[in-house]
């Protein structure tokens, strides 16, 4: 029978350890006690039937090189644990050394990176780098005991059985496909309806929710939130756009949402805020109170009108303050709305204060230059200002067309610029233009 | 056993037209249908869950390592890696082309097509098939960009402009293009041949050209507003609005283009191009189906023996379209008056 130098045996158990120790690291962070914790009564093996991710040829190579060393008869399986521990304490002590002198694509950055690394990288990092770890290991083995075993003896099936294999999970991976199999937080997220697809694909945020622990992290800010009076089926949504809000520490969130309550938001309206704006309570005390100011001061709103205002458009805590200043810019000078003027408008549609630009306009300039609409009539019906500028040019020259548009309310006939704007096609052709929908889309083909 | 958005998808491979508005790039278009076709494929019910088998060795009491027994459980576990809310919908992207394309100010007909059908698409837009355009024109104005929206340059008297005046240079700039037309349809015009052929009304450039206008009529005319009906082959709209233009010159006046739009392209009329509420997966598909049942019906009345110039698809074509607009009769007349004075 084949029987390898004893070098190669030995590098077999070394790469097997050095290989368990990593899926170890990778799964938890406390890789011993993962050990010391698979070895009484029940052992499970994981057999996966479907289809690994991994190329052919690197399944070859380890897993022929890897079983025949694990599946060693060994007369007391509690003697291989040993060794496996020993060995890992060993990797884990001196990791701590060779940390520093790793390059940053280390072993334990593992996932979604945009190349797939090959799996030679990390180990043959190990056996570079830690030169001091090879020796390490030789020491802590008994040389006499190692070769006794051959890593191509056969053994009977039920010590096959009854032998302890981790899972099989590749070290870096372009998708977190290859773990949410294993990873008890990513199974648990998907329950909750985390969309993962979306989260793999910005950077880092793959690997940061396989690191995190489902019951110290996860789960103590989930029931924050949900003390908080965010809805169940919300929480889904706020992980898929704010992932980073497992990671930010209770006593911040704490913080900030004592202050919003101590800024006299209702508990009901903080909790919206959270579930609509998902970057809400990433943000300092600092930023949130010098937005709050800055609403306060330039709208020139009561404090109740500004509490209106953020809790019907939490996100205007969130986002820059140059947007909103060019918007109040244009408001003032371009548009030449008075204070007063404009003071209604925001209360009524926050959304003009984060509309872009081009588009808010584009639009007034239809609608005051074109359809000759006075200043006092868009601030009395301000959602013209949000509607889309194609439904508004279609509608007011299909009124034209059938000569009904007259906006003026001193005047018979007069058509509202709500209706004009807010209701939907049948009923403006039905109610307003006394047409049927098929001419107005023969108008629509005619423009 | 397909996917149902497989099959909703392969019912979506087709062409179909839609109306583009005025004032959005071609491109914007695109993308908002291809998002919408999108959400429609997305729609169909997902398969199955797929489940894994996870093999469980049963605790049994004595538990010797030589013991004969092998107690093991199969349990049913479902794989989370194959879940929707982890590999993702099944189609992101779809390849939905572009025939040919209308710049920002133009409006009208834009045909599309989605998968396989590009290649149908592909074929369309190089067969030199003719389209329809309005241009509504404004004498008295000239600009930097020939259309309303450029800088203005120029301001003329257009009191000695009438109606007959403006289709005679109408009929001018119609026939001296109509020359290139048969210059570049690459026929020998001594032959017998090229005089059926150019009776039929099917002489068409093969290969690459110039835009050649073969039909340009007044519709409508009142001082300074006045309207143009163009068909056209291997236009842009940009050369549109400088026919206008040279119109304008032509009168000892200047006119700009306040508008254009495709009311054909090929076979496809404006009369079944989808508005922008109907861009959606289910209307599209009704499009889709009504193009091919058009299309089947017509093949079904031009089943012609084939002839030597051009391609039995690109005659199809050309017979579909003057079944559509009528215009070979227009166009024998002109040629035989025109051309073969020469």
């Amino acid at each position: 029978m084949y029987r390898p130098p004893s070098h190669v045996t030995m590098s077999c158990v070394f790469i097997t350890d050095i290989y368990m120790a990593l899926t170890c690291i990778q799964h938890c962070q406390r890789c011993t006690s993962l050990l010391r914790s698979r070895s009484v009564g029940i052992t499970t093996l994981q057999y996966s039937t479907d289809a690994q991710h991994w190329p052919a040829a690197l399944w070859n190579s380890f897993i022929v090189r890897v079983l025949p060393s694990v599946l060693q008869r060994s007369p007391n399986p509690s003697q291989t644990r040993q060794r496996w521990n020993l060995g890992v304490r060993s990797y884990c002590e001196s990791h701590a050394k060779v940390q520093p002198s790793q390059t940053k694509h280390g072993n334990t950055d593992e996932l979604p990176e945009t190349d797939m690394v090959s799996y030679q990288n990390p180990v043959s990092h190990q056996l570079i780098d830690g030169g001091m770890l090879l020796k390490e290991w030789q020491t802590a083995f008994d040389l006499d005991d190692a070769p006794g075993h051959s890593a191509l003896e056969e053994i009977s099936h039920e010590e096959a059985v009854h032998m302890n294999i981790p899972a099989a999970l590749p070290p870096v991976s372009i998708s977190l496909k290859d773990y949410v199999n294993e990873s008890e937080t990513l199974g648990k997220l998907i329950q909750l309806g985390v969309q993962l697809w979306k989260l793999e694909q910005r950077p880092n945020v793959g690997s940061m929710l396989l690191r995190l622990d489902f019951q110290t992290d996860v789960t103590p800010r989930l029931v924050f939130l949900k003390q908080l009076g965010v809805d169940d089926s919300r929480l889904g949504y706020l992980i898929s756009h704010n992932p980073f809000i497992l990671t930010e520490s209770l006593e911040n969130l704490q913080a900030r949402v004592a202050y919003l309550r101590s800024k006299k938001f209702s508990a009901e309206s903080v909790a919206s805020m959270v579930s609509r704006a998902p970057y809400l309570l990433n943000f300092s005390v600092k930023r949130m109170d010098n937005r709050l100011g800055f609403y306060q001061q330039q709208l020139g709103l009561s404090a109740q009108k500004t509490r209106d205002v953020v809790a019907r458009l939490p996100r205007l805590l969130c986002g820059s303050l140059e947007t909103v200043k060019e918007n109040l810019k244009i408001c003032k000078l371009e548009m030449g709305f008075r204070e007063n003027e404009l003071q209604h408008i925001v209360t009524v549609i926050p959304k003009v204060l984060t509309a872009n630009k081009r588009k808010l306009t584009q639009i007034f300039d239809y609608i005051h230059n074109t359809m000759n609409i006075p200043h006092d009539l868009i601030v009395k019906f301000p959602q013209v200002l949000n509607a889309k500028y194609l439904r508004i040019k279609e509608r007011h020259l299909f009124l034209q067309y059938l000569d009904k548009a007259q906006y003026d309310p001193a005047k018979p006939n007069y058509i509202c610029l709500d209706k004009l704007v807010s209701l939907p096609d049948e009923a403006f052709c039905t109610e307003v233009a006394s047409a049927t929908l098929k001419d107005f889309e023969l108008f629509q083909k005619t423009m | 056993m397909a996917r149902a958005s497989v099959r909703v998808f392969h019912k979506l491979e087709g062409l179909f037209s839609i109306y583009k508005p005025p004032g959005v790039h071609w491109k914007l278009v695109r993308d908002t249908i291809e998002t919408n076709l999108l959400k429609g494929i997305n729609a169909a019910p997902p398969p199955a869950p797929r489940q894994r088998v996870q093999f469980l060795a049963e605790p049994t009491s004595d538990v010797a390592e030589g013991s004969n027994e092998l107690a093991l459980s199969a349990a049913s576990v479902p794989a989370l890696a194959h879940h929707p809310l982890v590999s993702g919908p099944e189609f992101q992207h779809i390849g939905v082309g572009v025939g040919h394309r209308l710049d920002v100010f133009s409006s009208g007909v834009l045909v599309l097509g989605v998968g396989q059908s590009n290649k149908a698409l592909t074929d369309l837009y190089r067969s030199h098939v003719t389209r329809d355009y309005t241009l509504e024109g404004e004498l008295g104005m000239a600009t930097d960009n020939f259309s309303h929206t450029g800088r203005l340059i120029e301001r003329t008297t257009y009191d000695h402009i009438t109606r007959d005046k403006l289709e005679r240079v109408l009929a001018m700039m119609q026939g001296s293009t109509q020359k290139a037309l048969l210059t570049y349809s690459k026929v020998d015009m001594s032959t017998q041949g090229a005089y059926e052929l150019a009776v039929k009304g099917e002489l068409r450039p093969d290969g690459k050209s110039p835009p050649i206008m073969t039909g340009l009529r007044l519709l409508h005319f009142q001082p300074p507003h006045f309207t143009l009906e163009v068909q056209c082959l291997n236009e842009t709209q940009r050369y549109l609005c400088r026919i206008l233009h040279e119109v304008g010159l032509e009168l000892r006046s200047t006119a700009v283009c306040k508008g254009v739009r495709r009311t054909r392209d090929g076979p496809f009329t404006i009369q079944h191009a989808l508005t922008h509420q109907h861009w959606t997966s289910t209307d599209v598909i009704q499009a889709i189906g009504q193009y091919c049942s058009s299309r089947k019906a017509s093949k079904a009345k031009h089943t012609q023996p084939g002839k030597d110039t051009g391609t039995a698809s690109q005659r199809q074509e050309m017979a579909e379209e003057a079944a559509v607009t009528g215009d070979s009769h227009r166009l024998h007349s002109v040629l035989t008056s025109k051309a073969f004075g020469s």
